[in-house]
């Protein structure tokens, strides 16, 4: 099963890919950006699905290690002045170290517990780019962040040159968490994710394996908030919020979890219904509610797990 | 069975991503359609894209802006200067990454002439970057942060509104003179807007002589003013209050619980008792002094007129938001009348609203600084009962203050800006 179930995910992205690389072109820009965007978010609800969906450890403060990354570039950019590749790799570096210094803490503990741990890291750093003023800039934020296509010196510009850029990264970020989930390691944490006991008593060090999984999660967070801060070219707190993190929980959760190929479905369809149904009614939260509530009951495993039948 | 599972996903997966694809180019297409015929005829309506929040917490205030500019489109019958107006109104939620997806939206999808809206400062922020890149001119009425016509200006922004320092500098010197007051405790929001007013005040009331003798700074999301109300040193002459919609209800009313507010005289920010929150206010209100640079209560015909017809159309009080969403429709107006219509260069329209000059402002007249921030009254108010219904009462008016006071423009920007 294992074997399998990778192969035709990567049937799946591959065609999503060859639409995500032939459409642009032909759409305007808003659309582009959308796209941009939807590809974004993916890695983030991607990178969600390795703690959520393998492991399963719920994280209610994923989205802070996208907004620490996405600060990370704020700063080093706009405050000093750094090259590129500094505020790239500082930002990943940054969010990363963070995760592997709050995984310390995180990681002994499970289900409720850890989803109440996380959401209160994520508020404490919510907080902080809230109050930090002299780093932060507190409520308002940084903005003249520049954008990614400038400030790396690539020779085309504009919302298509932004839009192949992060398609390049999200195809490398897709890659490498494909090959987590499919290595030795990956079946280790949905070992965990099944009974956690059975997997101690096997010998394997389960809190490694939990905290080693929170650290990847948190590195590709990271890598996508670099590419959240480059796209919208300001930063503020409510990158960091509850509800980002909440609606993180929702892209994964309606997607299917376990799949990596459900959150990117989950996110892509997210960032479209919002923006498609909010210019046509004013009653779109209403709408998006019921989306939700639909695909819960409908789809309790998430879109992408919609037809597997009950395991025997 | 895992192959045949296999098969089944497989196809119906494609067909959920490819039906979603050819959505999508359906849509791309008909806009495309649509965006080749609009740029083929010249003469079509002119677009205005609105920004402000619908949903959330800040719902209410972003309705009363969008109101108030609904009213001053609907005097001219949504025409001007020969044209058509169409209003594509977006819900930035409140939350800066959205208004700028929604900003995008406006420009780059529905192509329009120029925007206006958005009441946060953060949201502000966020858009300027974007405003500016893509040189499309937009109307702030409402965002008070003070370095957006300061020392991170864009010329691409036109602010009707205010700074939030603005109406303090004079309040300030008044506080001081008029009221005779020497020492004063600071109680305020602690975020941009809070720290700027309280620092307007601070400065010209300081330099009179006047001594601020315990700032206090309270979260946004405060729901118990009691220990903050217990740490108001009970000496001061008065106490300076920031507070807008919930937090000033609540601020208010626990003031004259814990007495207060027959002690120390209150006075503050003109939001802490504006109209969006004061019919919802009782006696505790009662003898607030407060500075803004409108007033529901205010006499001159033009507001009248205004406060009566925004009151049928829409059964509130208009509010300084209110105000606002108005003041920035007469704007947009006199811009494309004085082109007559011809609103498609963007730099001469810029130019245009930049220059306008509505007769007959609710608030008074107005003019914009060479940084695009207002010149206009500011006016100081006291809440009291008329017929039955709390007002805020001008008592004072300061005649065409400028966001730099009486300090020299350049002087001013090279200090740094206000914070706590």
């Amino acid at each position: 099963m294992a074997g399998r179930r990778p192969g035709r995910n990567s049937v799946a992205i591959a065609l999503a890919v060859a639409l995500l690389v032939v459409a642009p072109p032909l759409l305007p820009s808003y659309w582009v950006g959308l796209l941009t965007q939807m590809v974004i978010l993916a890695i983030l609800a991607m990178s969600l699905d390795i703690l959520l969906g393998y492991t399963g450890l719920p994280s209610l403060g994923h989205a802070a290690f996208f907004g620490v990354a996405a600060y990370a570039v704020a700063v080093l950019s706009v405050r000093y002045g750094a090259n590129f590749w500094v505020c790239v790799l500082g930002g990943i570096l940054i969010g990363t170290l963070l995760s592997a210094v709050l995984g310390l803490i995180v990681s002994h503990v499970r289900d409720v517990y850890f989803l109440m741990i996380t959401l209160a890291i994520g508020m404490v750093l919510w907080g902080l780019g809230h109050r930090w003023i002299p780093v932060t800039g507190g409520d308002n934020g940084i903005s003249g962040i520049p954008p990614l296509e400038v400030h790396a010196g690539l020779p085309f510009q504009g919302p298509l040159a932004l839009h192949y850029a992060t398609l390049v990264v999200f195809l490398i970020c897709a890659g490498l968490m494909r090959l987590v989930v499919r290595s030795p390691f990956g079946l280790t944490l949905r070992g965990i994710r099944e009974n956690e006991g059975r997997m101690k008593s096997l010998g394997f060090n389960t809190w490694l394996h939990c905290y080693l999984s929170f650290v990847v999660a948190g590195a590709f967070a990271s890598v996508s908030g670099v590419m959240w801060a480059y796209y919208n070219g300001f930063v503020s707190p409510t990158y960091l919020d509850l509800t980002a993190s909440s609606e993180l929980f929702l892209m994964v959760t309606l997607g299917g979890p376990s799949t990596l190929v459900g959150p990117m479905i989950g996110a892509g369809a997210i960032v479209l219904l919002k923006n498609v149904m909010s210019a046509y009614t004013a009653r779109w939260l209403l709408i998006l509610g019921i989306v939700y509530i639909v695909a819960i009951l409908a789809a309790p495993q998430g879109l992408w797990n919609l037809r597997k039948r009950p395991s025997a | 069975m895992e192959p045949e599972k296999t098969t089944f996903r497989l196809k119906v997966d494609t067909r959920y991503v490819v039906s979603g694809f050819s959505r999508t180019t359906l849509v791309a297409a008909t806009l495309l359609t649509a965006v080749c015929v609009l740029g083929a005829q010249t003469q079509g309506p002119i677009r205005i894209g609105f920004l402000t929040p619908l949903s959330g917490a800040n719902a209410q205030n972003g309705r009363d802006i969008l109101n108030g500019f609904v009213l001053a489109l609907e005097e001219t019958g949504y025409r001007s200067g020969g044209r058509e107006i169409q209003l594509m109104v977006e819900d930035d939620e409140a939350i800066p990454a959205v208004g700028l997806t929604k900003a995008r939206k406006l420009v780059e999808s529905d192509r329009v002439h120029f925007m206006a809206g958005a009441l946060l400062s953060s949201t502000g922020y966020a858009l300027a970057p974007y405003i500016h890149s893509m040189k499309i001119p937009m109307i702030y009425p409402v965002v008070s942060a003070d370095d957006l016509t300061q020392r991170a200006r864009s010329p691409w922004i036109v602010r009707t509104g205010w700074t939030g320092s603005q109406p303090n500098h004079p309040f300030g010197e008044y506080a001081y003179h008029a009221m005779r007051l020497r020492t004063i405790a600071t109680i305020a929001l602690d975020y941009a807007f809070g720290w700027e007013a309280v620092g307007g005040f601070k400065r010209t009331f300081e330099a009179e002589g006047g001594r601020i003798t315990r700032q206090l700074w309270t979260p946004l999301s405060v729901h118990d003013f009691a220990p903050y109300l217990a740490s108001i040193p009970r000496n001061v002459d008065a106490v300076y209050a920031l507070f807008l919609g919930r937090t000033a209800l609540q601020f208010m009313r626990q003031y004259e619980e814990y007495g207060l507010k027959d002690r120390i005289p209150l006075i503050g920010q003109g939001t802490t008792t504006d109209e969006h929150v004061l019919p919802a206010m009782g006696d505790e209100a009662l003898g607030a002094v407060t500075v803004l640079h409108y007033s529901a209560a205010l006499q001159n015909p033009a507001n009248l007129k205004f406060a009566a017809a925004y009151r049928s159309r829409f059964t509130r009080v208009p509010s300084y938001y209110s105000d606002g969403g108005y003041t920035s429709g007469k704007w947009a107006v006199a811009a494309i009348e004085a082109l007559q219509g011809q609103v498609e260069d963007r730099n001469v329209l810029l130019d245009a609203m930049r220059k306008a000059k509505p007769a007959d402002l609710p608030r008074g007249p107005v003019e914009l600084d060479e940084y695009g921030n207002p010149i206009e009254n500011i006016y100081v108010r006291r809440v009291e009962r008329v017929n039955g219904q709390l007002q805020n009462t001008v008592i004072q008016v300061f005649p065409r203050v400028s966001q730099f006071w009486k300090y020299n423009p350049a002087d001013y920007l090279r200090e740094p800006l206000y914070d706590r």
